[in-house]
């Protein structure tokens, strides 16, 4: 008889209730990188702005809530310049959506190659987040040329602070929430193409409930409670504030989103685990 | 004998018929059980896989109560028909899908091919793809930088190494695919039909690799495959499953012989008319079809020796006369090899009629490989099809096996006859 030490491998139906192997997915690491590759290569492969693309379409979008939102309709952008404070809001939500998207998608997008060949099937989440990180930084720096061009407009109110050493923890908390809710919902999507629908709508109404289009301060106090739920308007606010000096920041509410990225991570790492072994049955 | 592979009591339960409705209703009852303690209710529902059976249950076990193990340098080939479980098995062993019950214990990295190019992006260099499609299979980017040069020279795509594949012949995709998938330097390799591709000369290339892989280093290989001729080259052992059951697992002579045995049935009353062609008529019926050598079935025949078909037909109604047309084909393209026309009786035909007939085909002619076969009569006009047998009604495959070394054994079909004048 001989003992399970000897054996390198061992293949069963059962899945501890939490398993996730570190130590295997560091052993896969090179696959990561080489998925980010492909993933930004293969983008603009063929087009000849490239990555230019990245920047021009967040830039559309600000122009016309600024012309709609500010211009129009007078909603308070905290007295910030109108592209200035709507880029925050963009270029976060669009990573965080771009994120989420991918992650959902996980299982079902990867079928083929899931199907058949085994690697640790988190590295696919983990190096689309790390991709759209490359998207983030080009519209970041977008970001900063419009930040830097305000700053020396004559009266301006922008006040860049302390408070940017949390800009980091702000993008891993977004990316963390996003891969976490995200692979939440690429689980069950194998069996129950369904939820899938309702995500979508979802994903529109939160980000209506995120301030994008509008600050904080600008919602009468009863509904403020009920904007205190979305852990993403902490890390918008934040973001805002950091550059800017305007916004809302409390140590609470971004203590609150971090603690919600734990919780989306756990809970999603669980999930995706008892769905990766079984899922080309469903899928 | 140093075991690297085994394989304890595994089973895998799939479910048939449309995921949706229902699956819901089913996981609140299986979790309700889990809860109380019980077994999983849908568990106990299944039964033997066999397609041919119509059956209420909605699970079906396409592998049941698997046992084996497999010793180091072994390279065991796999056969078994269409749905008998061998990618089930394959899936299982390359960690794609989880046993329902039992287990599976391995020393040393496995490397899975269940197909070639896995992952392979089209807007990528061929360079590019060979890092993305090595990295899929596992290996580390310095190992696959070592053996960077080997692969592209194995795979004779040095000048296109830098252009995206998308622009590769089909050829050459293949070849630099089935490139980076032999220089794995893991110590069990599961193969699936992956040698279904490529031209001929670099299916021998790559085989005589994989038997350097086996042979020379002492790795583990389980291949599956169609190709008989291949799996008798390359491997030693053999798993014969029938319906997710082993059947016979043993060196690989016995396990191909059992193979063959098990798809013989010469009496074709088993098999329903309903499951033949459906434009046929039935007027006239095929009885018994077998292929003979000295005066028994034989359906492994060798090069050298006379091909011998007999079958004998009923006459179901009175026709006018009976017509002959059968055909040779290649069992994986089905495109005809050969085909003949001739009549078998010139008269009016009456109810009950049985005839007896032999078809001969000389010695040296079919060169070796295996072949389908497709036998239909028709009335004299070629116009209504009486009864068509070919390998829908699982009729075997006729082998021809090469009788010496023959290097050039697959090539073609035929073999012509040759005069030879030496003039000094």
């Amino acid at each position: 008889m001989s003992n399970n030490k000897e054996w390198s491998t061992i293949i069963t139906p059962k899945v501890s209730w939490f398993h996730l192997n570190i130590k295997e997915i560091w052993e896969y690491r090179d696959l990561i990188w080489i998925f980010v590759r492909r993933d930004i290569v293969a983008i603009y492969k063929q087009t000849v702005l490239g990555p230019v693309w990245f920047m021009l379409g967040p830039l559309f979008t600000v122009f016309t809530y600024t012309f709609l939102f500010s211009e129009v309709a007078h909603l308070s952008t905290d007295g910030l310049p109108g592209p200035l404070f709507y880029l925050a809001g963009t270029t976060l939500w669009n990573y965080f959506n771009s994120c989420f998207n991918g992650a959902s998608v996980t299982f079902t997008a990867n079928a083929g190659i899931f199907g058949k060949v085994y690697f640790p099937r988190l590295v696919s989440p983990i190096s689309m987040i790390l991709s759209n990180l490359l998207k983030l930084s080009i519209q970041m720096f977008t970001y900063i040329c419009f930040l830097v061009y305000f700053i020396f407009q004559p009266n301006s109110i922008i006040h860049v602070n302390y408070y940017l050493f949390l800009i980091p923890f702000v993008i891993l908390i977004l990316g963390g929430i996003a891969m976490g809710l995200g692979i939440i919902v690429s689980s069950f999507t194998t069996k129950y193409r369904d939820l899938s629908m309702v995500v979508g709508v979802f994903m529109t109404l939160l980000m209506y409930a995120t301030p994008i289009m509008y600050p904080i301060s600008a919602i009468p106090s009863i509904y403020k409670p009920f904007l205190a739920c979305n852990p993403i308007s902490p890390l918008v606010e934040t973001f805002r504030f950091a550059f800017t000096g305007r916004g809302y920041f409390t140590w609470i509410s971004f203590g609150y989103s971090f603690i919600f990225m734990i919780f989306s991570l756990l809970l999603g790492v669980f999930v995706f685990n008892r769905t990766e072994k079984t899922f080309m049955d469903t899928v | 004998m140093d075991t690297v592979i085994k394989v304890e009591n595994l089973s895998k339960q799939y479910r048939l018929g449309v995921v949706g409705s229902g699956t819901f209703k089913e996981d609140i009852k299986r979790g309700i059980a889990k809860i109380r303690g019980k077994e999983d209710p849908f568990v106990l529902l299944g039964e033997e896989n066999n397609r041919t059976i119509k059956s209420d249950s909605n699970f079906v076990w396409s592998l049941k109560d698997l046992n084996f193990e497999v010793a180091k340098g072994d390279v065991l080939g796999i056969i078994g028909r269409n749905g008998a479980g061998k990618s089930t098995l394959l899936k299982i062993l390359s960690k794609v899908t989880a046993p329902t019950t039992g287990s599976i214990k391995a020393k040393g990295r496995i490397a899975s091919l269940l197909e070639v190019g896995t992952g392979f992006h089209p807007e990528l260099t061929g360079r590019e793809n060979i890092f993305l499609n090595g990295a899929i299979l596992g290996m580390r980017r310095h190992e696959i930088k070592s053996k960077l040069d080997e692969i592209i020279a194995f795979a004779g795509v040095e000048r296109y190494i830098d252009t995206p594949v998308k622009r590769y012949s089909s050829g050459m995709y293949v070849r630099l695919a089935f490139a980076v998938a032999a220089h794995l330097e893991n110590e069990i390799l599961i193969i699936d039909e992956v040698l279904a591709v490529g031209d001929a000369e670099f299916q021998k290339k790559c085989l005589a690799k994989m038997g350097d892989v086996s042979k020379g280093e002492g790795r583990t290989v389980l291949f599956v495959s169609h190709n008989i001729q291949a799996i008798t080259n390359l491997c030693n052992k053999g798993l014969f499953l029938q319906n997710g059951v082993i059947k016979t697992n043993d060196v690989i002579d016995t396990v191909v012989q059992d193979y063959y045995k098990s798809q013989n049935y010469s009496k074709l009353s088993n098999v329903s008319l309903d499951d033949r062609n459906a434009r046929t008529s039935t007027a006239v019926i095929f009885e018994e079809f077998y292929s003979f050598q000295n005066g028994k079935e034989n359906w492994i025949i060798d090069y050298g020796q006379t091909i011998n078909f007999k079958f004998s037909i009923l006459v179901n109604e009175i026709v006018e006369g009976i017509t002959l047309f059968f055909s040779i084909n290649d069992p994986l393209t089905s495109q005809v090899i050969s085909n003949y026309k001739n009549v078998l009786v010139e008269r009016i035909c009456l109810i009950g009629e049985r005839f007896t007939f032999e078809v001969k085909i000389p010695e040296f002619t079919l060169r070796p490989g295996q072949y389908s076969l497709y036998f239909a009569m028709y009335d004299p006009s070629y116009k209504i099809s009486f009864d068509v047998i070919d390998d829908n009604i699982n009729l075997p495959l006729l082998r021809v096996q090469p009788i010496s070394m023959d290097v050039h054994q697959n090539t073609g079909y035929f073999t012509i006859p040759v005069e030879l004048i030496n003039k000094g």
